[in-house]
């Protein structure tokens, strides 16, 4: 039986590991390959775009959106493992 | 009906529903005032988080930049969305388990110091009062443009409209009139956008438009087009940049860490009800950005082309009514240097006789895709829509700063709940009336420090919030350290090379680029000055004594979801 302050150790650890592999891939879309491997990117193309160019101004931009929908169920599922969830609202709707 | 007729009948309606808004949802206490009540639901809080964020310049001004800047647009638009990962992932959850009212409240208890609020609430009022005295210029310029007004009486007229939803609703207020001004904003950009898409390449998505193969059976991509139109103006290719990639990569990330650290954002996610709304409302927020921000490229492209087909080489008799339209507002301006009369755009200025103003890329958008009347006015609408909600926002950590975390927290703590309440509304109308005035006596700079206040933010707030959550040990003597060396080296590098402060006035700004750190410029310097923040407040940290048990039992506690405090008057 872990005590309290352990538990919360542990979970702590686990979101910063979540936090450490989310963060990772916002710098690679980003700053990688909007960025840095821009040019060499850019030698591939798909329809249009030529690959480098639409992760700078598209590509980045829907991951980002998904990092923080991951983050939001990797959290929600981990707070429910460490009993951390908490009571559904009355305004759950809208 | 004409467009006039249309755009009255339009920005009438929307101000109608903002005003009825603020009347239904009156604030009544400093806990509605302050956070809404802090019952907000995830989704109204994803709106008026975005519609919050959206400025004047998201709506108006970035595509027509983009437009102009190619690839080196990128900047703003990873910029300005990366900064939400960081908001969700390091910033939002844990602000909404801290639970209090403001940011310098946050930094007041977690540094347990009066001095290290004080300088918060210092960067607060500065980096916001920098940002709101654009917002109102805004409101004057889309008045001015659409209703025939003069730029005072449009700004005027704004201010009338912020002070009635902010002094009544406060917070609460906001919110709801920024959830029903987001859906007019993303509704007037996108309709033009999607109908211009269909004209030039058949796809209704302008996201995937922009990657396609234009509309003429002609089989040629349509950015490969504009790169040819381009190369051939002596332009660079537009899918390339001309900044280096070291500013480049500094100017993202201090677009992205100011972005994180905007006092008026963060407060956002003190209104919602969980810890996990808190996340969440971070992601839906995120979702209906994207919308604008990744349609934003696609416009740029397709007015870019557009503008370059219909202008270049052509006879000036033979330009389209808008053309001239736009030359009345000075906006666009044609000089016929070698007096052929045809219009030579070039990008040798010598020989360029074609220059148009970044910011009518959008309002003319339509005119020059020849849409109907009532699409035009609908972007005047939501032009007002984006400017006047982030204003707002902005008066709203203006006016709490003043009677929350100075009043109330510093100098009268026993001051009552209804007079706290009444000097927050004071707070407030005193706000909007310097913002009003800086909207119509713009100070020449206000522009540029528009942009300077990400820098700003990213320099001062980012560090401490981070170090304050994920360093249990960090001292107040590091952070305040750390926040006031971030500011003052942010603030003289913009002195420095944006203004020319040292050497001899704004004329001078030019001849310095050569002098930049590391090949930074002025835009991108928040970078830098963020991770000189985080070494002095790190290096001044292991000099000082660790924060009191108390202290660092609260941050244990604000780094577990369960039991959060409410929002509660303290």
């Amino acid at each position: 039986m872990k005590t309290k302050k352990q538990k919360a150790v542990t979970y702590w650890k686990k979101n910063l590991r979540y936090l450490l592999i989310l963060l990772t891939i916002w710098f690679l879309v980003s700053y990688g390959a909007g960025i840095l491997f821009k040019d060499f990117l850019d030698t591939f193309q798909i329809g249009g775009f030529k690959l480098g160019f639409w992760f700078a101004q598209q590509g980045s931009i829907y991951t980002f959106v998904i990092l923080i929908f991951v983050y939001v169920r990797l959290m929600n599922r981990l707070d429910k493992k460490y009993g951390y969830d908490e009571e559904p609202s009355k305004n759950e709707t809208l | 009906m004409s467009v006039q007729n249309w755009t009255y009948i339009l920005v009438g309606l929307t101000f109608a529903l903002y005003i009825g808004i603020a009347i239904w949802s009156r604030a009544n206490s400093t806990k509605e005032f302050y956070v809404a009540g802090g019952g907000v639901s995830p989704w109204a809080n994803g709106m008026a988080t975005a519609a919050d964020w959206m400025s004047a310049a998201s709506f108006i001004s970035m595509a027509g930049i983009i437009a102009f800047a190619g690839y080196d647009g990128s900047v703003y638009l990873m910029g300005w969305t990366g900064g939400y990962v960081l908001l969700a992932l390091l910033l939002a959850p844990y602000l909404r388990k801290f639970g209090k009212f403001t940011v310098p409240d946050f930094i007041g208890e977690r540094y347990y110091s009066k001095t290290a609020r004080i300088v918060a609430v210092f960067c607060a009022l500065l980096v916001s009062f920098t940002y709101v005295a654009g917002q109102m210029r805004g409101v004057g310029v889309v008045f001015s443009r659409f209703l025939e007004v003069n730029i005072d009486t449009g700004v005027i007229i704004g201010m009338i409209i912020v002070l009635f939803y902010a002094v009544l609703g406060g917070m609460k207020g906001i919110t709801y009139t920024q959830v029903a001004q987001y859906c007019v904003l993303i509704f007037a950009f996108m309709v033009p956008a999607i109908f211009i898409s269909i004209q030039m390449t058949g796809n209704p998505v302008p996201q995937l438009g922009m990657g396609t193969t234009l509309n003429d059976s002609s089989g040629i991509y349509l950015l490969e087009k504009l790169n040819g139109l381009s190369t051939e103006l002596g332009f660079t290719e537009y899918t390339d940049g001309t900044k280096s990639t070291v500013d480049v990569f500094a100017i993202t990330l201090a677009l992205m860490v100011g972005t994180a650290g905007l006092p008026h954002v963060i407060v956002r996610f003190f209104t919602v009800k969980r810890v996990r709304d808190a996340r969440k409302s971070a992601g839906i927020a995120l979702l209906l950005i994207a919308i604008l921000y990744t349609t934003a490229p696609a416009v740029a492209v397709f007015a870019k082309t557009n503008l370059i087909e219909t202008v270049s080489d052509r006879p000036y008799s033979e330009m389209p009514p808008w053309f001239k339209n736009w030359e009345n507002t000075g906006l666009l301006v044609f000089e016929d240097k070698n007096e052929n009369g045809t219009i030579q755009y070039l990008a040798n200025e010598k020989e360029n006789e074609l220059t148009v103003d970044r910011d009518i890329m959008v309002l003319a958008n339509p005119e020059i895709a020849k849409l109907p009347a009532w699409v035009i006015a609908l972007v005047a609408a939501g032009g007002l829509a984006a400017a006047l909600s982030t204003a707002a926002g902005l008066l709203l950590v203006i006016s709490s700063s003043v009677s929350h975390d100075l009043i109330k927290s510093v100098f009268k703590p026993s001051i009552s709940e209804k007079g706290e309440l009444f000097a927050a509304r004071i707070s407030a109308i005193v706000a909007v009336m310097v913002a009003g005035y800086f909207g119509i006596n713009p100070p020449g700079f206000v522009a540029a420090v528009v942009a300077l206040a990400f820098g700003l933010a990213a320099a001062s707030f980012f560090p401490a919030i981070v170090l304050g959550i994920f360093y249990k040990k960090m001292s107040k003597e590091g952070a305040v350290a750390g926040m006031i060396v971030g500011i003052s080296l942010m603030l003289f590098y913009m002195l420095k090379f944006k203004f020319g402060v040292f050497d001899g006035g704004k004329e001078a700004v030019d001849g310095l680029s050569k002098d930049w750190w590391f090949g930074i410029s002025p835009e991108g310097f928040g970078a830098v000055a963020m991770m000189v923040n985080f070494i002095v407040a790190l290096v001044i940290n292991g000099l000082t004594p660790a924060p009191p048990m108390e202290v660092q039992e609260i941050v244990e506690d604000i780094r577990i979801p369960l039991g959060e405090g409410d929002a509660q008057v303290h």
